[in-house]
């Protein structure tokens, strides 16, 4: 061995407390859950939201229901075309649909009267679909709506 | 009495907050908030708003989302870009102007004596075919131009932004003063001339 790196006799590498390694990584854990919130459903259509100004942020994650408007994906266009469809909860629906939809989500909500209906909807749907549901949420009394869309600069 | 080996808790612990970012996503969601109108009682038949013909903004789209916007002095079609200064001029009529919507007294909690058009409406008409975007904008216009409105009251009568007015204010400029008569139903009108 080299003369200048003689190991020094009874002197250890010292390890490292790690013990306290745990409680950092469950203090990252809990702030992810608390600023995230669970992703919902899987998409069956894909969809562009329109770009808007005068837009205001979702709040009360637990009231709010999705209803999604678009062509099927690009996995689902060989079965099911490219015309538009309305996807709630994790499958294709009908407009007359949405009514049992939305008592089935306000069954599960603890604040019932505050339901909103965000609608997410490709830039390129015709109105028509959009109106069906809007229709269909009127007469289920579902009448605080939100049209999704993101910020335009 | 050896401690209990706790080394694979930050593991343990790492894949939970693994599974965490995987399922979970941070977009907040943004949109823009509307209200609906009560469903139509089925026991009234009739039930249409009449409506004098200088009250009324029409705001039409076509399958192709070209704006068309007719009011009593003028008809044609708009680009979306003056939508906003249209509805505004429209809905504050501050000449008092004849073609547009009427003017009466109102006694209003903390603004007094006002004037307002409190009885205009702004009827959106789409065809099956309108492109969603084109509706969406339309609506964005409409919410922006209120705002406005809003806004420069709150100005003028208090010195501030209206968004930091207090509620009860608020809500009187909100309910009173300017509310959001939008309908998109097809009104039936009388007096005034085609």
């Amino acid at each position: 061995m080299a003369a200048g790196f003689k190991r020094k006799e009874g002197r250890e590498m010292v390890e490292m407390n790690t013990s306290s390694l745990p409680d950092l990584i469950f203090t990252i854990l809990f702030f992810f859950m608390m600023v995230t919130t669970m992703r919902e459903v899987t998409l069956k259509v894909k969809f562009v939201v329109p770009q808007g100004t005068e837009l205001e942020k979702l709040e009360k994650k637990s009231a709010v229901s999705f209803i999604y408007v678009g062509p099927p994906t690009d996995q689902l266009r060989a079965q099911m075309g490219s015309g538009t469809r309305i996807q709630l909860n994790d499958r294709y629906a009908e407009p007359k649909e949405v009514m049992d939809f939305v008592a089935a989500e306000r069954q599960g909500m603890t604040n019932q009267a505050e339901q909103v209906i965000s609608i997410k909807a490709d830039k390129g749907t015709q109105m028509g679909y959009i109106t069906d549901i809007k229709e269909v949420l009127r007469k289920s009394y579902a009448l605080r709506i939100n049209y999704s869309a993101s910020r335009r600069n | 009495m050896p401690g209990l080996n706790t080394s694979s808790t930050a593991d343990i612990s790492f894949m939970l907050l693994i599974f965490f970012l995987v399922t979970t996503s941070m977009d907040t969601d943004m949109g823009l908030a509307r209200h609906l109108p009560q469903p139509p009682d089925p026991d009234q038949e009739d039930a249409q708003v009449d409506i004098k013909a200088r009250n009324i903004l029409y705001v039409r789209l076509n399958f192709q989302g070209q704006l068309w916007v007719e009011d009593e002095t003028t008809r044609g079609y708009a680009d979306i870009g003056e939508l906003r200064q249209r509805v505004k001029e429209f809905v504050k009529n501050e000449q008092n102007f004849s073609k547009w919507p009427e003017k009466h007294v109102k006694i209003l909690d903390h603004l007094g004596r006002c004037y307002v058009t409190d009885k205009h409406v702004i009827s959106v008409q789409t065809d099956r075919g309108t492109p969603y975007d084109a509706y969406f904008q339309v609506q964005n216009e409409l919410v922006a131009a209120y705002a406005e409105l809003r806004n420069e009251l709150a100005k003028e009568k208090f010195g501030r932004e209206y968004e930091y007015l207090d509620d009860e204010i608020k809500e009187v400029i909100r309910k009173q003063y300017y509310p959001q008569n939008i309908s998109e139903a097809e009104p039936k009108k009388y007096g005034g001339t085609k």
